[in-house]
């Protein structure tokens, strides 16, 4: 059970048992009046935001959320197939739940499934991914001392910028929660 | 800006010291804070078998039994404590001007609040008489509007508080529909609050259902609150028995009496008084939008109890 003091962005709360993330939160008090605090909400399994402001002593249900780490197998058209590797069971997430993760996302990577009661719902990524590069624009000539980058192309499809001495072929450690270059990774 | 803050408070002394007001310090330890139904005080323990002091959540009721001993235009800028308030524009421990001026009234707070605001603008180092916030450029030259509570609501919520409406409503509505209507380019002083809304104030002579409470607001901050001080012991006295019955309703602790203040209230003369958040002002004037990025240090985090 939380209280109107836990609120805060990113707390994950049941409302009329479903479950919810706060995507945005303020803590409010009009001049001489009580505490309120304005919170966005955005449902977790249709996506949709809501808008509440809750008062001091307002009590919240955890959502009944639970991760459980998987195996990513493949994608077809009914969406993209993990399995448990403990347990062998499969489940399926559909293109827009996997959404940004997508573009990091390789066969056979180890990723955490937040499940919704028996209904997977989202994903998250290793913080840091290791991708190969398979397709670099060859012979830009530039000053690599200044920071200058240039696109790559991914093993998955994706492209990001990279510094001007990355080559194809290499192996790049990428941070998946800003989406950006690290370095090589070490062999 | 750890300077420019530095700076604003320096200003705002040598300017206050300039109009005759002396700067006072308050105990910041009391046996008894006002019962507000809204604020929670920290408690300070004192040592077994004695009862708890309070940390002041405003120096509101030493500074007016200063007034009622003869000091007429008196001022203390200092850190006040609040239980619970924690949030962008919030801190547990955070510093508070309170000035008081004698033979004055809630009009001449908000000429000192236009003043002020000038003032420190340009310690802050902004020119022109604007300041921009959140990439809003603010027309700070005096006046100030003014707009009553009554019409800010007939116009944002589509209702009319009384003198005593549904708490609940007002503060939502306030939060919710009032604050996020006000003009963006402009400080807006907000007066004439719900008689209920105003423990501590005086009610306006030509209109009883209101009280003569102030409220600046800049750039989406509540930036000062203030009064004409309710000069009458019995009326006060009644005020508070009701807020602290308020309190019990909702399952506060009881404060003890603030008897000092009460008896001094026989001898308080016509006086005003405003109380400032300093940074809240400073956030303002460095184009700051969390609280946190004014002071030296965020609150310290909880630790973990010591183990045995």
């Amino acid at each position: 059970m939380y209280d109107s003091s836990d609120l805060r962005k990113g707390l994950k709360i049941a409302i009329d048992g479903e479950p919810y993330i706060i995507t945005d939160f303020q803590f409010s008090k009009p001049g001489k009046g009580q505490a309120l605090y304005k919170c966005k909400l955005k449902n977790m399994v249709t996506g949709y935001t809501v808008d509440r402001t809750y008062r001091s002593g307002d009590k919240f249900e955890p959502a009944n959320l639970n991760e459980v780490h998987m195996q990513y197998l493949y994608r077809d058209n009914e969406g993209f197939h993990f399995m448990n590797t403990i347990t062998y069971d499969q489940v399926t997430l559909t293109n827009d739940q996997v959404e940004e993760a997508k573009i990091f996302l390789l066969d056979n990577m180890e990723v955490d499934i937040l499940f919704f009661q028996d209904t997977p719902i989202d994903i998250t990524l290793p913080t840091f991914v290791e991708l190969e590069v398979t397709e670099s624009a060859p012979g830009v000539r530039g000053d690599t001392a200044t920071g200058a980058t240039k696109p790559v192309t991914l093993e998955t499809g994706h492209e990001i910028q990279v510094p001007l001495f990355i080559k194809q072929g290499e192996i790049l450690k990428i941070d998946t929660r800003t989406g950006e270059y690290v370095e090589r990774a070490k062999k | 800006m750890l300077a420019t803050r530095g700076g604003i408070i320096k200003d705002l002394r040598s300017f206050l010291s300039e109009q005759g007001f002396l700067e006072v310090q308050t105990p910041l330890m009391i046996n008894a804070p006002v019962p507000e139904a809204s604020i929670e005080a920290f408690s300070v323990f004192q040592g077994k078998g004695k009862p708890d002091l309070y940390l002041i959540p405003s120096p509101e009721i030493n500074l007016k039994r200063l007034l009622a001993e003869g000091l007429d235009r008196i001022f203390q800028l200092g850190p006040v404590f609040r239980q619970e308030e924690q949030g962008s524009h919030h801190l547990p421990e955070f510093t508070i001007l309170e000035w008081y001026r004698t033979g004055a009234d809630y009009h001449d707070l908000m000429s000192d609040c236009e003043a002020i605001i000038e003032i420190t603008a340009r310690s802050a180092g902004w020119k022109d008489d604007s300041v921009t916030y959140k990439g809003i450029k603010i027309n700070i030259k005096p006046t100030f509007p003014r707009i009553t509570i009554k019409k800010v609501f007939e116009k944002y919520a589509g209702w009319t508080p009384g003198p005593a409406p549904d708490l609940d409503r007002f503060n939502q509505d306030m939060v919710t529909k009032i604050e996020p209507n006000l003009p963006p380019d402009r400080p807006v002083f907000l007066m004439d609050y719900p008689a209920s809304c105003a423990s501590l104030a005086k009610l306006k002579a030509s209109d009883t259902e209101v009280a003569e409470r102030v409220e600046l607001y800049a750039g989406g901050l509540e930036i000062a609150n203030g009064f004409s001080e309710l000069t009458d012991h019995e009326e006060q006295e009644a005020r508070f028995k009701k807020e602290a019955e308020r309190r019990r309703k909702q399952g506060l602790r009881a404060y003890p009496r603030p008897e000092e203040f009460l008896l001094s209230l026989r001898g308080l003369p016509n006086c005003a008084g405003m109380a400032l958040g300093i940074d809240r002002l400073v956030m303002l004037l460095t184009n700051a939008s969390n609280i946190n990025d004014v002071v030296a240090f965020p609150p310290e985090k909880i630790q973990p109890t010591a183990m045995p």
